[in-house]
């Protein structure tokens, strides 16, 4: 075996919303890995850690309901805990949802493997009013059970020390396990007998029978193969019992009922929580949509009042002085390094990097939203809208995100399970107008539009969000036929914000965008320096003048009969905050920064500068967005249907907006 | 008990109260509302239901959307 140096592997299972991630984080920090399940588009988190001088190997599974056959979390979980064997699981279960949270833990005692339970945000079930004994709780399950703050850090500690000692000595977990109602055991010993001797390890033989029962797709399946002539007994047996599945389930919750009926205290029905006070707004059909729609205006405007003022520092105090010194410094190189450092590298690559603090704080304002559990109403809220197009309410949540960058959105589609709707989702994200998108726009739209430029500026949002219901529209009414998708979604309880899940959570789409812009980026930058500069040193004569000129033709039909706007837009492929990256250098890189937006405006009319940036907004997703769409669909053949679909839009309206533009 | 005493969820107002008695729909929907807690005898609470948008109810603690086609295969019998 083997499994690296840690000496020991601990699994985090749970459902959603029960503060998981918040215990893995506490225990890991930033020495966590993230990525996907191999195969999958699932993410997954493992880190180390340290304890006792021991390493501890932490493997997050996905957070699931149950471990059924029904969705590629579960697979996983399950898949994982029978073939990987961990040495202990800890199942996080949220105190205020105990019983519900239970039926994991119901399923989870099936598994050939020992655990632990810790009950975490105790602070907010006594605050509804719920106490919990854990110590009752413990005695009843016959195993350990460890309160928990994770937020705050509380019985953290203590959990992973009851998880090492069980870890150390599993022969010492004997837990109450759920038994099935009397009226099916007889059935679930036929199936076990049929059964005997013929399931393939690891599988364990009681489970296997169970999920039989159950109606579990993926073990009939397995079981179908593995056995001959048994498998005729068995089918016949299960036919019988096509709904026990139904009676199951209802028998874990009864015996989780019996298991917690001494160890909580709930307060009288009828309680209004601060959950209930705050919902009669965040969820109601108009007063929840006014909510949403000042959250997502303050969210805006916070990003870029507190971070626009940032930005010009950088430029100014970091960017310009850089250039200058690099400058001095190459003076007596070849002109074409001192070219290719300042121009192409600072001038491209660095310009997109001074972005960055726009995208921090959108990152933590989301972030934040996220954990104290608001956007799960936006999606409630917002579900009318999406059945529109097909989609629901989940889908609202990646293409909000997109608004900071569209790859961690066109990933974040993974939460819908419908596959037709997810694709969907993919397929509209690029339309949502992504940092790089705005940054270009609210940086060109005052030098070309003034005091108007404000208006211009959200009248352009909103066009892509018109594009982008009726894109959506078309679709389900064309491709899908109005199709219904189910929307299930549980809504989690308002609590406190944690810091450090904040701070994660824009620390790692962060880090992304960096790795885009020190990769990709300056890769782009530099080609992009180096075909304006060749052959002859100079850009009026460059490649990509060229390239420019040859496609003037179509550009004057939306008024852009200057090769280096069409130049800039092609570039946005690679990265879309690159066109005023192009722009530096294509309308000379000597000029600051502030001074290039009034250049750009000098030769465009206002049509046509309408239409630039009509385009602009509409354009082909960027290399990233696109790497990405293939990986989540499994499929190229969605990325380059986008990018199709994105050029007839983003031509066609910069066509019609020149046209109608130039009447007035 | 009389099958005509049932209701389908969303003919519940904001505020009444259900037992679960009958799940309808395919089993990949009926055992995913099972798993979060909607298996029959189960009280249930309306927490949200505006005659039109998905509703909101309360089951075991939790709260859970649900469009309205699918609150209309869950079928209760009022309290």
């Amino acid at each position: 075996m083997s499994k690296t140096e840690a000496s020991l592997t601990i699994a985090l299972a749970g459902q959603p919303n029960v503060g998981k991630s918040t215990v893995f984080n506490m225990l890991t920090g930033l020495n966590q890995h993230v990525g996907n399940w191999p195969g999958k588009t699932v993410e997954q988190k493992m880190g180390e850690f340290i304890h006792d001088e021991q390493v501890i190997r932490l493997v997050d599974l996905p957070g699931t309901y149950s471990l059924t056959a029904n969705s590629e979390e579960e697979r996983i979980t399950r898949d994982f805990i029978i073939h990987e064997q961990p040495d202990v699981i800890v199942v996080i279960v949220g105190a205020p949802a105990l019983e519900r949270n239970l039926y994991l833990l119901a399923e989870l005692l099936m598994m050939p493997v020992p655990l632990v339970v810790g009950v975490n945000m105790m602070d907010v079930a006594e605050s509804n009013g719920v106490h919990i004994e854990t110590h009752v709780l413990a005695a009843a399950l016959g195993m350990p059970v460890e309160p928990l703050v994770a937020s705050r850090n509380q019985g953290v500690h203590e959990l992973l020390d009851a998880a090492i000692r069980m870890a150390e000595n599993p022969t010492a977990f004997a837990p109450k396990r759920p038994a099935i109602r009397p009226e099916h055991r007889p059935v679930l010993a036929d199936i076990k007998a049929q059964l005997a001797g013929q399931v393939p390890p690891p599988y364990p033989e009681d489970w296997v029978a169970l999920k039989l029962l159950e109606g579990d797709t993926e073990i009939t399946a397995l079981i179908q193969n593995a056995t001959q002539q048994a498998w005729g007994n068995i089918h016949t047996i299960l036919l019988q019992h096509e709904d026990a599945y139904l009676d199951i389930a209802g028998g874990r919750y009864e015996w989780i009922g019996r298991i917690i009926r001494a160890a909580i205290m709930r307060p009288k029905p009828g309680a209004i929580t601060l959950t209930d006070r705050v919902d009669r707004v965040a969820t109601h059909p108009a007063r929840g949509l006014l909510l949403l729609i000042g959250i997502f205006g303050l969210v805006f405007w916070l990003t870029y009042t507190l971070a626009m003022p940032v930005v010009s520092w950088l430029n100014q105090a970091l960017m310009e002085p850089l250039s200058g010194w690099l400058r001095q410094v190459l003076f007596g190189a070849p002109a074409w390094l001192s070219g290719l450092v300042v121009d192409g590298i600072i001038g491209g690559a660095g310009t997109v990097l001074t972005f960055l603090p726009i995208l921090v704080v959108f990152f933590a304002a989301l972030g934040f939203l996220e954990d104290v559990g608001y956007m799960a109403r936006s999606a409630y809220v917002t579900d009318r809208f999406m059945h529109w197009m097909g989609l629901h309410g989940k889908s609202f949540i990646p293409l909000f995100l997109g608004f900071g960058c569209n790859v961690p959105a066109v990933m974040g589609a993974r939460i819908i399970e419908d596959r037709r709707a997810c694709l969907l989702t993919i397929l509209l994200t690029p339309l949502v107008p992504c940092t790089g998108r705005l940054a270009v726009l609210t940086f060109l739209a005052p030098a070309f539009f003034g005091r108007a430029a404000m208006f211009v500026t959200w009248g352009l949002v909103a066009f892509n969000l018109v594009v982008l219901a009726l894109v959506g529209i078309a679709v389900h009414r064309l491709a899908f036929k109005d199709e219904h998708i189910a929307f299930i979604m549980e809504i989690p309880l308002y609590h406190l914000p944690n810091a450090r899940t904040i701070g994660l959570f824009v620390w790692h789409n962060t880090l992304a965008f960096i790795r885009k812009a020190g990769s990709i980026i300056v890769i782009v930058s530099v080609i992009v320096w180096a075909l304006s500069w060749l052959p002859n040193g100079d850009m009026e004569s460059g490649l990509l003048a060229t390239m420019g000129r040859g496609l003037e033709p179509v550009g004057r039909w939306m008024g852009l009969g200057d090769w280096r706007l069409i130049v800039a837009l092609l570039t946005s492929f690679v990265a879309k905050e690159n066109t005023i990256a192009t722009l530096g250098i294509l309308f000379g890189a000597n000029s600051a920064v502030t001074g290039l937006a009034a250049q750009v405006a000098g030769v465009l009319t206002r049509p046509a500068a309408l239409a630039f940036l009509v385009v602009q907004m509409t354009f082909i997703p960027c290399a990233a967005t696109l790497a990405v769409i293939k990986q989540e669909t499994g499929a190229w053949k969605y990325a380059i249907f986008n990018v199709g679909l994105l050029l007839v839009i983003s031509l066609s309206a910069g066509v019609i907006m020149y046209q109608i533009a130039r009447l007035f | 008990m009389n099958d005509s005493l049932l209701k389908p969820l969303n003919d519940l107002e904001t505020g009444e109260r259900g037992v679960v008695r009958q799940l309808r729909g395919g089993r990949e929907f009926t055992s995913r509302v099972a798993t979060l807690g909607f298996t029959p005898g189960v009280e249930v609470t309306v927490v949200q239901n505006y005659g039109r948008g998905p509703i909101l109810v309360t089951v075991r603690d939790t709260h859970i959307a649900l469009g309205r086609g699918e609150a209309l295969k869950v079928l209760v019998e009022v309290l």
